[in-house]
């Protein structure tokens, strides 16, 4: 492809340039939440993630003490203090007493609240409020004021979603629904990819055709119908519907398809000479396939077991269906659910929780790329 | 935490272990009943035919009793349900056939699903030719790939919370913490409620399917590009043909096969889309797609079945023509040998 080079410096930068921003589109997003998953949770709402590594800026209001705290000075009334009490200072960059108007005095400076009382609020929090008259009443002066605090990161989401937030729990459930769900299909579908591709026997066509045609059948077609015999079975022998059993076939018949035709194309691939040697030196079909055929199909194994290890980890429909939305059995995606609809806009909660299920993909996902990608090639070229 | 941990390894030693031992055990008992090792000539001749009558059904055994109960039974089983009332008691002929085109939001999803179909295939595979053919000129390409590729590891549930907190939208006086918002806004814009404005609505939800899928696309086109013969793009070139010309005259055509494989794919995946408008929208807001649908009918006022299959048969109708086209597809390759 080196003919399709531009030859001009222009349009090369060009080609940076706008690969560039293609990167961006495609990686801000999830920066997004990476990041915002490490604030502070009440910088969060303060200011956009994008700023995060600056001082974020926030209006807050306060209330000066009430007026038993006031001292006669100087034949005026006097209250003083600090507007943060004892919580940690900020920076205050101006305050106002109207919450129309609530930055109408830049920090430092003497405000003019009119019938000679003046207030004074520095940087530090500190204020001095003056009277002529002494202060009434138990409620003290409003203050709204725009402080900034300096950038603020934290694993404390972290410790909330794992440990209370009942991700730590579903992410458990996870694993033990991804596991076997990806280890049983595989099995099943290299036995069966071995006898479509090697063994002899009638109804082998009919049997691949069939197969090709059940890898496009919407999921949707299996739910209801399965719904039902869960069901039936559960009141039946009076077992739970929703089982880990339950759903690791689920997923199981729903990869099959794919696998089979993944595999059998691998494996009818492989050299005839290997295992007509080993057939003349008396191995069985067995052992063939499990000295012979299953190391030399490595490759492909891993490419299947990549894809649907993502296939069940990011499922959804699947785990609702078969496995509930609540309960101690609720996986990370349908959690991950449940939390926008219940945590809707605490997004310190939705961010980390959020990262923490792609996580494990996404550290999959690079680790082996090269055989996803292989995977996804052989997939999808060849056939369907 | 530990004895969930424990408990969760205990099942999955249980689950897995029970499928290797059927395979290793059905194997063994073959071998055992026609036994052809340490028996005299014609016997064991004879027991090695019997072995070779059914072991391949040990094989293919248990792929062909789940793929059966999985999805052969249901696909009957569901255009059956389509007929009956919602407890799937009572045929009603094609009464739930009737409703569905009289219903509003479901006429509201089909409308939404042509949409999808019509904008998300063509974005992905456009977007992915582009920029596959960007990456293979610089030196950062495959680093570029790579990031690019990254979404279609993230669930769909995932990407919609990392896309609804692009889209948040914060109440007047507020700080925007939305990246879109933020932008409107910085450039003199009103911040909205994006994803519920009626109509484009959809397309907001589109992008997400369109930032995961354009990874997909890229990676296949991109190895289909890099099968062009580099011959003929020479002579493309020594006859002064300029880059747009090399692109849609002489690339294109060549992997128009990859092109379509790719379109029908995703257009699969499309009609199957449901986490997506579950998480972001739930319908709401005139954003409803089939898959959504049937679930929701699966589940709404304890379930009606009726309706619900339909709407899956519907989908199924969709996906037909792609199924009979790949089946030949697949009939030319095999058809060879």
């Amino acid at each position: 492809m080196a003919v399709a080079t531009g030859k001009s410096f222009a349009s090369r930068f060009g080609v940076h340039i706008a690969v560039l921003i293609f990167v961006a589109i495609w990686t801000v997003p999830t920066l997004g939440i990476l990041v915002s998953s490490l604030r502070d949770k009440d910088q969060i709402i303060a200011s956009g993630w994008w700023n995060s590594f600056s001082s974020s800026t926030q209006t807050e209001a306060g209330r000066l003490p009430a007026a038993s705290a006031q001292v006669e000075k100087d034949g005026k009334f006097v209250l003083a203090g600090n507007i943060f009490g004892d919580a940690a200072a900020r920076n205050i960059s101006a305050f106002g007493v109207k919450s129309a108007a609530p930055t109408q005095y830049p920090a430092g400076t003497t405000a003019d609240l009119g019938d000679g009382v003046t207030l004074q609020l520095n940087a530090d929090g500190t204020f001095v409020m003056s009277s002529p008259k002494a202060f009434e009443g138990d409620r003290g002066q409003r203050v709204y004021y725009a402080s900034s605090a300096p950038p603020k990161f934290t694993t404390d989401n972290y410790n909330t979603v794992l440990f209370s937030e009942g991700i730590g729990r579903s992410f458990m459930n996870s694993l033990t629904v991804t596991i076997p769900a990806t280890v049983i299909p595989i099995l099943i579908a290299a036995f069966a990819a071995y006898a479509l591709a090697w063994m002899r026997f009638p109804g082998r066509a009919l049997l691949i055709a069939v197969i090709i045609g059940l890898l496009v059948v919407p999921l949707q077609m299996s739910l209801i119908p399965l719904l039902k015999l869960y069901n039936g079975v559960g009141t039946f022998f009076g077992v739970p519907s929703k089982t880990y059993l339950g759903i690791w076939l689920a997923h199981t018949g729903f990869g099959l398809p794919f696998a089979i035709y993944l595999l059998r194309s691998y494996i009818a691939g492989l050299p005839r000479e290997i295992m007509e040697s080993a057939r003349i030196d008396g191995a069985s079909d067995f052992e063939i396939f499990v000295k012979i055929v299953l190391p030399l199909s490595f490759p492909v194994l891993a490419s299947f077991a990549i894809f649907q290890f993502l296939w069940v980890w990011n499922d959804l429909l699947v785990a609702m269906v078969f496995l509930g939305t609540e309960g101690d059995q609720i996986v990370l995606t349908a959690k991950l659910n449940a939390l926008l609809g219940s945590r809707g806009g605490d997004w310190e909660i939705l961010t980390t929780s959020a990262f923490v299920t792609i996580i494990v993909p996404l550290i999959v996902f690079f680790s082996l790329q090269r055989y996803f990608v292989r995977g996804l090639l052989a997939g999808s070229v060849k056939g369907g | 935490m530990a004895a969930q941990i424990l408990s969760a390894i205990f099942v999955i030693i249980i689950g897995v272990g029970g499928c290797v031992a059927y395979f290793w055990g059905a194997n063994k008992l073959v071998d055992l009943i026609f036994p052809s090792r340490g028996v005299a000539g014609a016997a064991a001749i004879d027991n090695l035919r019997r072995q070779g009558l059914v072991r391949p059904w040990l094989f293919v055994g248990p792929a062909m009793i789940i793929l059966t109960v999985y999805l052969i039974y249901p696909v009957v089983a569901t255009l059956w349900l389509s007929f009956l009332d919602r407890g799937g008691q009572h045929f009603v002929g094609f009464a739930n056939y009737e409703w569905a085109f009289g219903d509003r939001e479901f006429r509201n999803s089909i409308l939404n699903n042509i949409i999808w179909l019509a904008v998300v295939p063509a974005a992905c595979t456009f977007l992915g030719l582009i920029i596959a053919v960007l990456t293979d000129k610089i030196w950062w390409g495959t680093i570029a790939k790579s990031l690019i590729f990254l979404p279609l590891a993230i669930s769909f549930v995932g990407a919609s919370v990392i896309w609804k907190f692009i889209y948040e939208y914060r109440g007047e006086g507020q700080v925007q913490i939305g990246l879109l918002n933020s932008i409107i806004q910085y450039f003199g814009g009103q911040p909205q409620v994006w994803i519920s404005l009626p109509f484009w609505n959809n397309f907001f939800l589109m992008i997400i399917l369109i930032w995961i899928q354009t990874g997909f696309a890229m990676v296949i086109l991109s190895s289909a590009l890099r099968g062009i013969p580099e011959e003929t793009l020479e002579a493309a070139v020594i006859d002064g043909a300029n880059p747009f010309q090399i692109f849609w005259k002489i690339m294109v055509p060549q992997i128009w096969g990859t092109i379509a494989v790719v379109w029908t794919t995703i257009t699969i995946l499309v009609l199957k889309v449901f986490d997506i408008v579950l998480t972001m929208t739930n319908g709401q807001w005139n954003s409803q797609v089939l898959a959504n649908l049937m679930f929701d009918w699966m589940f709404r006022g304890g379930g009606d079945f009726g309706r619900g299959a339909t709407i899956a048969i519907i989908i199924m109708i969709a996906v037909i023509p792609i199924m009979v086209w790949n089946i030949r597809q697949a009939n030319k390759e095999t058809g060879g040998h």
